[in-house]
């Protein structure tokens, strides 16, 4: 029904959603080689038949390996300390890893962009945990992210993180709450277009990550803002 | 007439017999179960200063971290009372035997409960949800006074209607017209609903919470359905429904349900001019390849899917403005 090219009030609709989640999967994968590539969930119930009309699902970011040392150590880039080699790939070749020593523990991360149909925006949740599998607690989880980040987290009215439910896998997660989202994003546009509030689809959730993956320390190049 | 229906939904209750987990019991002999009466639209945490003096003087040394457990089937405690029994008593059991559990929290599982405070954080979250979904921003329940807010939310705990009817129009929520008693009276309520720039009335969205079991085999009463043993076999969903106003139809409980699980829409299909992209459907034993809704329950109440769901809206929802739908389906063959 929504054939829109762009929004003008910061919110997405579902359709849009899955738009705008198939374009920043792709900029990714081209910019952020460093990474691995997000994948598209769809979200096929055991218990439910999706509705064909339309594909809902969310974007999944899975397995990335921060190796936390014991000192306060600030990467060159500021951006996390992300091991280059990653558990998705099955080749074993080691690249520049670090071995796991005494120094430093491997922590995983999982990042999902789940859309919320209440507030029509994006919503981040995210968790972490050891390589045995236990969940990290909250503050864990800052010190593995750059201070900057964690300085962003505390004093902005924007990023409230809480611990939650996952919408779909019955599991804590911590989310980063959507209130304010539609607001913030009409500022973006509102500097990056001359004709006012449009944001692109194609461009929401690339403007949306740049804001919001700092809070978890997840940059991404310029370049994919084009 | 509509008071009524609301004083009903407050003053229902549900009776359990909660019983204390054995690993927990550290007295000879372990202690007999407390019988409590729940309030419907409460949570369990809320229950614990009441429970829990019968249990102390059994309970071994070290810090409590409470939790409840139906037939080993850890309760999510943010889930109203009541539709923790809808969903997973299909026949209803009376009392509704519980284990409660004072160690051992599983935490991978459940989100952590400190107590009223996270039993009263949710509910205010999930009314600033409501709101964002009703009035298209949050900001009344935002500006609402730490003390209004406080007292809301004691109103909700104490199950004190009166209360909360002085309180809950600082909400200044939006509200669906009844349609049905538009048609019989001339004095109809006020709509307010989502309007556009040029000022018309648009579709209104109406806070829902619905949770969908699925059976897979026929089953004639309801004592045969299977009990529930993951979270992972009950469908959740957080999803608005967009309420249509049509001339001269009613837009029903079925039709609100069906927009939220479109896949089990049979012969009703409203798609019937437009071409069908699903070869299924096209069989002549329509039923196979859909789902069939057998049981709608709202504050315990087997709903039937004709009543316009502007009245079910507005008679059964929650204090928060939720409406909390728990829904027995037979899955359709595959």
């Amino acid at each position: 029904m929504d054939s829109a090219r762009e929004v003008s009030d910061g919110r997405l609709t579902v359709e849009g959603f899955s738009v705008a989640s198939r374009a920043f999967a792709d900029k990714w994968k081209i910019h952020n080689q460093s990474f691995p590539p997000w994948s598209w969930v769809p979200l096929i119930n055991r218990t439910l038949l999706v509705s064909k009309k339309q594909e809902e699902g969310y974007l999944s970011l899975e397995k990335i390996i921060i190796l936390s040392s014991l000192e306060e150590e600030i990467p060159e880039d500021e951006s996390l300390n992300v091991a280059t080699d990653c558990l998705e790939k099955e080749e074993t070749v080691d690249h520049t890893i670090l071995v796991p020593t005494m120094e430093n523990e491997a922590h995983y991360y999982d990042f999902h962009i789940v859309y919320s149909a209440s507030y029509k925006v994006p919503v981040l949740y995210f968790r972490g945990y050891c390589s045995g599998g236990e969940p990290l607690a909250l503050d864990v989880i800052k010190k593995d992210v750059p201070s900057c980040s964690v300085s962003l987290l505390l004093e902005s009215k924007w990023t409230f993180i809480t611990q939650e439910e996952h919408p779909y896998l019955n599991r804590p997660w911590f989310k980063l709450h959507p209130c304010g989202t539609e607001d913030w994003i009409k500022l973006l546009s509102q500097s990056s277009s001359s004709s006012g509030c449009q944001m692109p689809i194609v461009l929401y959730l690339v403007s949306w990550f740049s804001v919001v993956g700092q809070v978890v320390g997840l940059r991404i190049p310029l370049e994919m803002l084009n | 007439m509509a008071k009524e229906a609301v004083k009903y939904v407050w003053e229902g209750a549900i009776p359990l017999q909660i019983h204390l987990h054995k690993s927990d019991v550290a007295s000879h002999p372990s202690p007999p179960p407390a019988l409590v009466l729940a309030p419907r639209i409460g949570y369990l945490p809320l229950l614990i200063p009441l429970i829990k003096p019968y249990f102390k003087d059994s309970l071994p040394p070290g810090e409590d971290s409470i939790w409840f457990d139906y037939k080993g089937f850890p309760l999510k405690w943010y889930i109203p009372t009541g539709v923790l029994f809808d969903l997973l008593c299909a026949e209803p059991e009376r009392p509704w035997n519980l284990t409660i559990h004072f160690r051992g929290y599983p935490s991978n599982i459940l989100i952590p409960c400190e107590g009223e405070d996270s039993v009263k954080w949710n509910f205010v979250n999930s009314l600033k949800e409501a709101q964002y979904i009703i009035n298209g921003n949050c900001k009344n329940v935002m500006n609402m006074s730490q003390s209004d807010q406080e007292d809301l939310w004691t109103s909700v705990m104490n199950g004190d209607l009166d209360a909360y009817t002085r309180l809950s129009p600082k909400l200044k929520m939006g509200t669906v017209e009844d349609e049905f008693s538009s048609l019989s009276s001339p004095q109809t309520r006020q709509v307010v609903a989502e309007t556009d720039v040029a000022g018309q009335v648009k579709t209104a969205r109406i806070p829902v919470r619905l949770y969908v079991r699925s059976i897979n085999k026929d089953f004639e009463n309801l004592e045969d359905v299977p009990e529930v043993d993951t979270w992972d076999d009950i469908s959740y969903l957080n999803r608005p429904v967009e309420f249509l106003r049509e001339e001269g139809k009613c837009f029903t409980l079925r039709d609100a349900i069906e927009s939220l699980l479109p896949e089990f829409i049979g012969d009703r299909a409203q798609t019937s001019g437009e071409e069908r992209s699903m070869d299924e459907t096209e069989e002549a034993d329509g039923s196979r390849e859909t789902g069939e809704i057998k049981l709608v329950r709202i504050q315990g109440i087997e709903v039937k899917l004709e009543i316009p769901f502007s009245w079910v809206v507005n008679n059964l929802m929650n204090p928060e403005f939720y409406l909390h739908i728990s829904v027995l389906v037979k899955a359709p063959q595959r």
